[in-house]
């Protein structure tokens, strides 16, 4: 483990950051357990209602009303490059508040399940491995240890960036339209 | 009173008032004898000074003296108005506008270069001096008319230009101590004593003469610059037990009467007006005040009071009366106005939103039930709050007639120093538009006109032999139309030179050497990013960094820019804005699940899609509206939407920019206003879709960016129609990013 572990080193100022935050909420994602810091988490809400947004890449499954906000929706599983999500009984939308260029903005992220709150000491946070977590590792945050197990803390300011979602966003839009004219 | 919301009144109201002296000064400078406008401009830089005074803004104090100074000969005729006077008292309202500035509290960027340019102007204000032109001084006054000597003076007569003062010694003065003598000498120190006339009519026969009593009188005749504060002064210590009245010379009563009118409008009071003009001192409007209350009845009016003492003339009251009646009319003039902090407005303009969601989600369950009455108490609640969302949405309209204004100096400017000779003309100034547009146009129009000015007029030598008038002319116009505004820049230049730019384009490699371009989009190239087709650049323009921002400044106000130019005839930019980023009237349909809005305003019709032309669709997207081609779009294909077709499709002919297309979608769901939400940064790549609402359901309903839709559709066909003779283009790498 200890060779693996090298790569993806957190930098100082992201440890700084976690020795103030250790309450972290954790939620079940194809099976899978992930945690993000409480902080950047403002609500969890039931999944429905919820506009698709045409050109827009899987990932980012369209805006819902959030008491008069509209709020885009990312699917967490597709933006890993996964299957994107079977909706559920227990399909829930974590909304989580980033901030990018000084702006803070709601993205609501939709979880197979949301588990609950938990307390994780710095000391059991161990940095992400190079490989073998099959997301990208700067997404990784670090892996927490919980009862024998690990949950993989998500770097959420990396998850969501805005510029990256707009990114594909654009992409996604020129791949529709070529596969509009290759179709012709 | 907070002295800081004060001074930011009065940084407002400079920058106000040096915008309006610009106004009159270009006026002058096309009509040199407009005598308004001279005392327009005046009149800013007289309020400008004064108000400055008030403050303690030294720097601006003395320099707006300089300029107030020479405005005052100016507007005496001492000197004439030309060019160079104009040119000059234009960089002198720049440089006022930097010291306001700086005032305001902004770094200046370089003191030392405003210290510099200061000191240059000040030298070049000097050369209007009298000293200067001394022979054109001298013919240009005009004689001061003389006012007929005062009837009702009970004294002398008042002289030409000098003060009369008349003296009526109490008894008591030499018993305490004062000498007459002492204060005739003391006023000598003051100025010129023309003549003193003694009066001895009160002296008794020399029997009954007390020789330790006063029985003398003086009329005195005074040439002095003094005020009448300090010749008043003199007789500080004898004011008490004499009788004293100072009148001031005939020449002076212009002055008054000028600074009558010129006083800041600030005091209500008569007796106020007078003292601050300085034709009546503080002690005389006392006297006057305690003689008023005397009077018991409270009728004596003070301006009565004073003319009958003799204090002052009878004119200058009267002046004074009227600048007390202008001050009234001024103030309630005012008060229909009231200024309110934009932040309050856009919270209100926030709070109509969320009633209007709010409201189309009670009428949506009050339509569930069958309750008539109901039914009824809603749709007047709709009619109300659409009726409160217009004016709401009105308070932030303004006119952009004075955005426009500004532009009279860009191209002023512009042109002196191209050495062209352009003329710049306004219409539909009276456009209404929100203000938020408004302050967010401004840098892009610059760029137009500066860049028409630059680029689109030619040299007058090449406007000649092309038989034009030597002159040239810019055009900025302003219009509604279906629900957008629309801003014309056109010059009547050479238009776009279409090889050069085709030339340029591939030059820079924006397109293939081999790709057969449309005329329009020839034209349209030179909003692409890096293009510029400047053989020289200057200094103003033709950087390769100008259109690409205009346009993209332009989309970010979900607006859209395109040209219209005919090959020696001239360029037309024609910039089409939506008239509120806040509330919009929309029509609401549904494709699929999907519900969408159009502005509509831009819808013109609606109609089903004929069988015939959906059976054909296959082949080709277009049908016939009585007699006329229509190009339509299936929504549900552009925007790659699921679902099958409905069994009855319709279509909304929607019309936009002199060009109409139908939109095919499922069903039509009728008006809906539509409070418009932003979609935020994630999606602001999205082409065909300009945000979003809020149905009265609680569901997000996009709203469609119709030009966008139907120039993707367009572009999508032509590259279709090309993709048969072309390679097929490299695919994109997507991954890189997942």
């Amino acid at each position: 483990m200890g060779a693996l572990i090298k790569a993806g080193q957190p930098l100082p100022a992201e440890r700084q950051a976690a020795s103030e935050q250790q309450q972290y909420l954790t939620f079940v994602l194809g099976g899978e357990m992930f945690a993000i810091g409480i902080l950047c988490v403002k609500e969890i809400i039931e999944y429905g209602h919820l506009t698709v947004v045409p050109m827009m890449p899987d990932c980012i499954r369209g805006v819902i009303n959030l008491r008069g906000a509209v709020v885009p929706v990312v699917d967490l599983a597709c933006r890993f490059g996964r299957r994107s999500t079977e909706l559920t009984r227990r399909t829930c939308i974590v909304i989580v508040e980033i901030e990018a260029e000084g702006e803070r903005q709601d993205i609501g992220v939709i979880v197979d399940a949301v588990s609950e709150v938990l307390e994780i000491q710095d000391g059991q946070i161990e940095p992400p491995p190079a490989f073998g977590a099959r997301i990208r590792t700067d997404f990784i945050h670090g892996m927490g240890k919980l009862e024998g197990k690990f949950v993989i803390i998500l770097n959420v300011n990396k998850v969501l960036s805005l510029d990256d979602l707009a990114l594909l966003g654009q992409m996604a839009g020129q791949e529709s339209m070529d596969a509009l004219t290759a179709a012709a | 009173m907070n002295l800081d919301a004060a001074l930011q009144t009065y940084i407002v109201e400079s920058r106000e008032l040096l915008l309006s002296m610009e106004d009159s000064l270009l006026l002058l400078e096309r009509e040199p004898d407009n005598a308004d406008a001279i005392n327009a401009t005046f009149r800013a830089i007289h309020t400008i000074k004064g108000s400055a005074g008030l403050f303690g803004l030294d720097d601006i104090v003395r320099f707006t003296h300089v300029v107030e100074s020479l405005l005052d000969r100016a507007r005496d005729r001492e000197i004439a108005v030309d060019d160079r006077l104009t040119a000059l008292l234009l960089e002198c309202g720049d440089h006022i506008g930097h010291l306001v500035g700086t005032a305001a509290g902004e770094q200046p960027a370089d003191p030392a270069a405003l210290e510099a340019r200061q000191a240059a102007l000040l030298e070049r204000l000097g050369q209007f001096s009298p000293a200067g032109v001394p022979e054109l001084a001298q013919s240009a006054a005009p004689p001061l008319e003389r006012e007929a000597e005062l009837s009702r003076d009970g004294g002398g007569p008042v002289g030409n230009g000098s003060w009369h003062i008349s003296l009526r010694f109490g008894r008591d003065v030499l018993r305490n101590g004062m000498d007459p003598a002492s204060f005739l000498r003391y006023l000598a120190t003051l100025g010129d004593v023309v003549s003193t006339t003694t009066l001895c009519d009160a002296l008794p026969p020399a029997a009954e003469m007390d020789p330790e009593s006063c029985y003398l009188g003086f009329e005195i005749e005074l040439k002095s610059e003094a005020s009448k504060e300090t010749i008043e002064g003199a007789f500080e210590f004898v004011r008490e037990d004499c009788l004293i009245r100072i009148l001031p010379p005939n020449s002076k009563i212009e002055e008054f009467l000028q600074l009558i009118a010129d006083l800041p409008e600030s005091n209500e009071r008569l007796g106020e007006i007078l003292v601050a003009s300085g034709a009546v001192t503080q002690a005389e409007l006392q006297h006057a005040l305690r003689t008023q209350q005397a009077s018991g009845d409270g009728k004596a009016r003070v301006g009565e009071i004073l003319v009958d003492e003799h204090v002052v003339q009878e004119t200058v009251v009267q002046a004074a009366l009227d600048k007390q009646k202008q001050i009234k009319d001024k103030r309630a003039a005012e008060s229909r106005f009231v200024r309110v902090d934009a932040a309050k407005l856009e919270e209100l303009i926030n709070q109509v939103g969320e009633m209007v969601i709010a409201g189309a989600s009670a009428t949506l369950l009050a339509r569930r039930t069958a309750d008539g009455a109901l039914h009824e108490a809603m749709s007047l609640m709709g009619r109300l709050v659409e009726e409160i969302r217009d004016s709401a949405l009105s308070l932030r309209m303004v006119e952009i007639g004075e955005t426009f204004h500004r532009f009279q100096r860009v191209v002023r400017d512009v042109s002196r120093e191209l050495g062209k000779e352009i003329a710049l003309e306004i219409s539909g100034g009276e456009t209404e538009l929100d203000k938020t547009v408004v302050e967010k146009i401004t840098d892009p129009l610059t760029h137009l006109v500066r860049n028409s000015i630059d680029h689109g007029i030619e040299p007058a030598a090449v406007r000649a032999a092309r038989g034009k008038p030597a002159g040239g002319t810019i055009r900025l116009n302003a219009y509604h139309e279906s629900g957008s505004i629309v801003i014309e820049v056109a010059d009547d230049g050479g238009g776009l030179d279409r090889d050069r730019i085709l030339r340029k384009a591939i030059e820079k490699g924006i397109v293939a050497p081999t790709q057969a371009l449309a005329d329009q989009e020839i034209c349209n190239l030179v909003f692409e990013p890096g293009f510029s087709t400047a053989d020289q650049v200057t200094n103003l323009s033709g950087r390769g960094v100008g259109m690409d921002v205009v346009r993209r400044n332009i989309e970010a106000l979900r607006g859209s820019i395109d040209l219209d130019s005919r090959p020696g005839e001239g360029t037309t930019f024609r910039i089409r804005l939506p008239l509120t980023l806040a509330i919009i009237d929309g029509f609401l349909i549904e494709v699929g699940d999907a519900s969408l809005v159009v502005p509509l305003d831009m819808v013109v019709e609606c109609l089903e899609l004929a069988e015939t032309d959906k059976r054909a669709a296959a082949t080709r997207h277009y049908l016939n509206l009585r007699g006329d081609v229509l190009p339509f779009i299936r929504l549900r294909e552009l925007l790659v939407l699921e679902g099958e077709p409905a069994r009855r499709e319709n279509v909304v002919v929607v019309q936009f920019g002199g060009q109409k297309a139908g939109l095919v979608v499922d069903q039509l769901l009728g008006e809906f206003q539509t409070v418009i939400k932003p979609l935020g940064q994630v999606f602001r790549h999205l082409r065909g879709i300009s945000g979003s609402t809020i149905l009265g359901s609680g569901e997000v309903a996009l709203i469609l960016d119709v030009p966008a839709l139907v120039q993707q559709a367009a572009s999508r066909e032509s590259e279709q129609t090309a993709s048969v003779t072309q390679s097929v283009r490299p695919g994109m790498a997507t991954t890189a990013i997942l």
